[in-house]
């Protein structure tokens, strides 16, 4: 099948800025756009750089934007994309070397940061450490991680926030707070309490999106969350949104948004920050009533709230491993 | 077409023009809506991080409500879709799971069977009405807009929830869009980008560093609006849009919610859909309708 690759290239030492530069090649159906990028390199084009390895989605080596999102090239068949012209781009979020090949050290060092190492509490056992079967089943889930980078690539929040941990370390920090082994789990939580933290999340789904291995990382980010507010870190603005809307919600049954606002952030000063904004809404019209209409059956799901914490596991790690588990 | 709607907090809050867009645009369009009016907040995924089976249960009782009616539910915000679908997913397909969230739902005599559709309106008028069927009652062609489809994250992600037959519902706005005689602005990046909203109590420069991001985007390739079905998103984009970094510098940017946009097209007074309750001025937008018209 014929395609058309179009990709940007720079060579930040020579070039100001990037440019497109397309590549029509004839290749088999069964092609992944990895096989397509280095036959432009052997046959067409000798200076299109890009990284890769393992070509069998293993190694990570291959992240790009493929049509404006993270991807393996060797994991992205062209059949399944259906389309004549591709767009291939280095990956966002970090600075370019050149071509589709990215600088990838400050994605290192924010994994370092997070000490990816166990921590634990007492001396090594003397046999091996015994664990139970199903956390180890669970944390499969994120060790699966093979430190592409594509979740960290397309993450909205680190886009705007450069001291953002993002999506690969934090998913890493779970499945340390989780290990039955690792005795740092309230140290490494409460260390993601602050900016660059947990809260700073925008929960876009994106990193959700782009992992070829399903890690999950946004959903590990909502645990975590969890588990702070379970441990009793509940001062974060974060976590005082998060109780506000569970009472309001057994309260009305539904949200209101100026109540929400109030009760979630942290002092008079940043809520006059949001004054004008207020008044602007008065203004049109549209500022929801003093007064939340209370749904019919409200008092139910209080009592639906109430039932399910109950059920909340009190134990951490294990039982919580399982519980999150259910949800996996 | 009959749906159990459900219009969401924010169509009754925040944002109470996209609610009275949707009535009068429902009515024309021949959309039969029961209005679920006894079922909560979905939680927006605030109830989930929270408390993830809390949420499974609060969902379902609005699934169960229904059942009982017989009927689909139709939303129209992507938070409320994303929040729904995700649920089912869970719930559905794991009969002990969801005999658990089906104890606490006893109280009310609510049962749910696991078999209730949630769609959002977007998915309605492409997949039960019909773009043909759309493009049929439009009096008021949008010739000459230049309007930006925005998603919002909720409804195209994750994909394997909100399109699990893999429907091609990220490209539904453009469509839907075009259907109305508009120019869906296709290179248009910030389409199923984050607008800010949920970093709005936690990172506010963040927030509205990102709602800034998509303004550009959409200034850069020469949009005239942005049409979203999301609400939550209206609330950065249109809301919070004087707050941004550039606001004051560069122009302003409509945001119209998608109702209204259906609504101007099939000939339906800009008054009775809201769109004069807007924080950015609309008048730009109708103008161009006017002279289209």
């Amino acid at each position: 099948m014929d395609i058309k690759l179009k990709v940007r290239r720079q060579n930040p030492e020579a070039d100001d800025k990037p440019f497109w530069k397309d590549y029509a090649v004839e290749v088999p159906e069964y092609y992944t756009l990895l096989d397509a990028l280095l036959k432009v390199r052997e046959e067409v084009d000798e200076t299109l750089a890009l990284r890769c390895s393992c070509r069998s989605h293993i190694c990570g080596s291959c992240g790009m934007r493929v049509n404006g999102h993270a991807a393996l090239a060797c994991k992205t068949k062209l059949s399944d994309l259906d389309q004549e012209t591709v767009t291939v781009e280095p990956m966002g979020n970090m600075p370019v070397i050149r071509d589709l090949v990215v600088d990838l050290e400050p994605f290192w060092n924010k994994l370092y940061s997070i000490k990816p190492y166990l921590q634990p509490a007492t001396d090594p056992p003397e046999r091996e450490y015994v664990v139970p079967n199903e956390t180890m089943f669970h944390l499969d889930g994120v060790v699966n991680c093979i430190m592409c980078g594509a979740c960290v690539s397309d993450c909205e929040s680190l886009s705007v926030n450069p001291i953002f941990i993002g999506p690969t370390a934090f998913a890493k920090e779970y499945r340390f707070v989780l290990d039955p082994r690792d005795a740092a789990d309230r140290e490494r939580l409460s260390q993601m309490n602050g900016p660059g933290g947990v809260w700073d999340c925008t929960h876009c789904f994106q990193c959700v999106e782009v992992c070829p291995k399903d890690v999950a990382p946004m959903d590990r980010i909502m645990a975590m969350r969890r588990m702070m507010m379970d441990m009793g870190m509940e001062q974060h603005n974060g976590a005082k949104r998060a109780n506000a809307f569970m009472d309001l919600v057994g309260t009305y049954g539904r949200l209101d948004e100026t109540r929400l606002l109030m009760r979630s952030v942290s002092g008079l000063g940043e809520l006059m920050s949001f004054s004008k904004v207020g008044f602007r809404a008065l203004w049109k019209g549209k500022l929801p009533p003093l007064k939340p209409h209370r749904i019919a059956g409200a008092p139910a799901v209080r009592r639906i709230l109430e039932r399910a914490r109950n059920q909340r596991p009190r134990r951490f790690k294990v039982h919580q491993a399982q519980e999150e588990g259910v949800r996996a | 077409m009959k749906y159990a709607f459900y219009p969401g907090c924010v169509a009754k809050g925040g944002t109470p023009e996209l609610y009275q867009a949707m009535t009068a645009v429902g009515e024309r369009l021949g959309l039969e809506l029961h209005e679920l009016t006894g079922a909560a907040c979905t939680g927006a995924g605030v109830i989930t991080e929270r408390d993830p089976f809390a949420g499974d249960v609060v969902n379902s009782r609005t699934f169960a409500m229904a059942e009982q009616l017989g009927l689909p539910v139709m939303t129209i915000c992507s938070t409320c879709t994303g929040v729904m679908m995700g649920v089912k997913s869970r719930v559905d397909a794991h009969d002990d799971y969801r005999e658990r969230v089906n104890q606490l739902l006893a109280d009310e005599d609510l049962h749910y069977s696991g078999q209730t559709d949630v769609k959002h309106l977007l998915w309605v008028l492409v997949e039960d009405l019909g773009l043909d069927k759309l493009k049929a009652m439009v009096v008021n062609p949008l010739h000459g807009m230049r309007l930006a489809p925005f998603y919002g994250c909720y409804v195209v992600r994750p994909s394997k929830d909100v399109d699990p037959l893999r429907l091609g519902r990220m490209g539904y706005l453009e469509k839907v869009i075009e259907a109305l005689g508009a120019e869906p602005v296709e290179e248009y990046r910030g389409k199923d980008k984050c607008c800010g909203f949920p970093l709005l109590e936690t990172n506010r420069r963040g927030s509205l560093a990102l709602t800034g991001k998509r303004l550009a985007e959409a200034r850069d390739v020469g949009a005239d609006a942005l049409v979203t079905p999301c609400p939550l998103c209206h609330l950065n984009l249109d809301g919070q849009q004087p707050e941004t970094p550039d606001a004051g510098r560069v122009d302003a940017m409509p945001v119209m919610h998608l109702p209204q946009a259906i609504g101007l097209a099939i000939g339906i007074p800009p008054e009775r859909l809201g769109l004069h309750r807007h924080i950015i001025d609309t008048k730009k937008i109708l103008a161009k309708v006017a002279v289209a018209g």
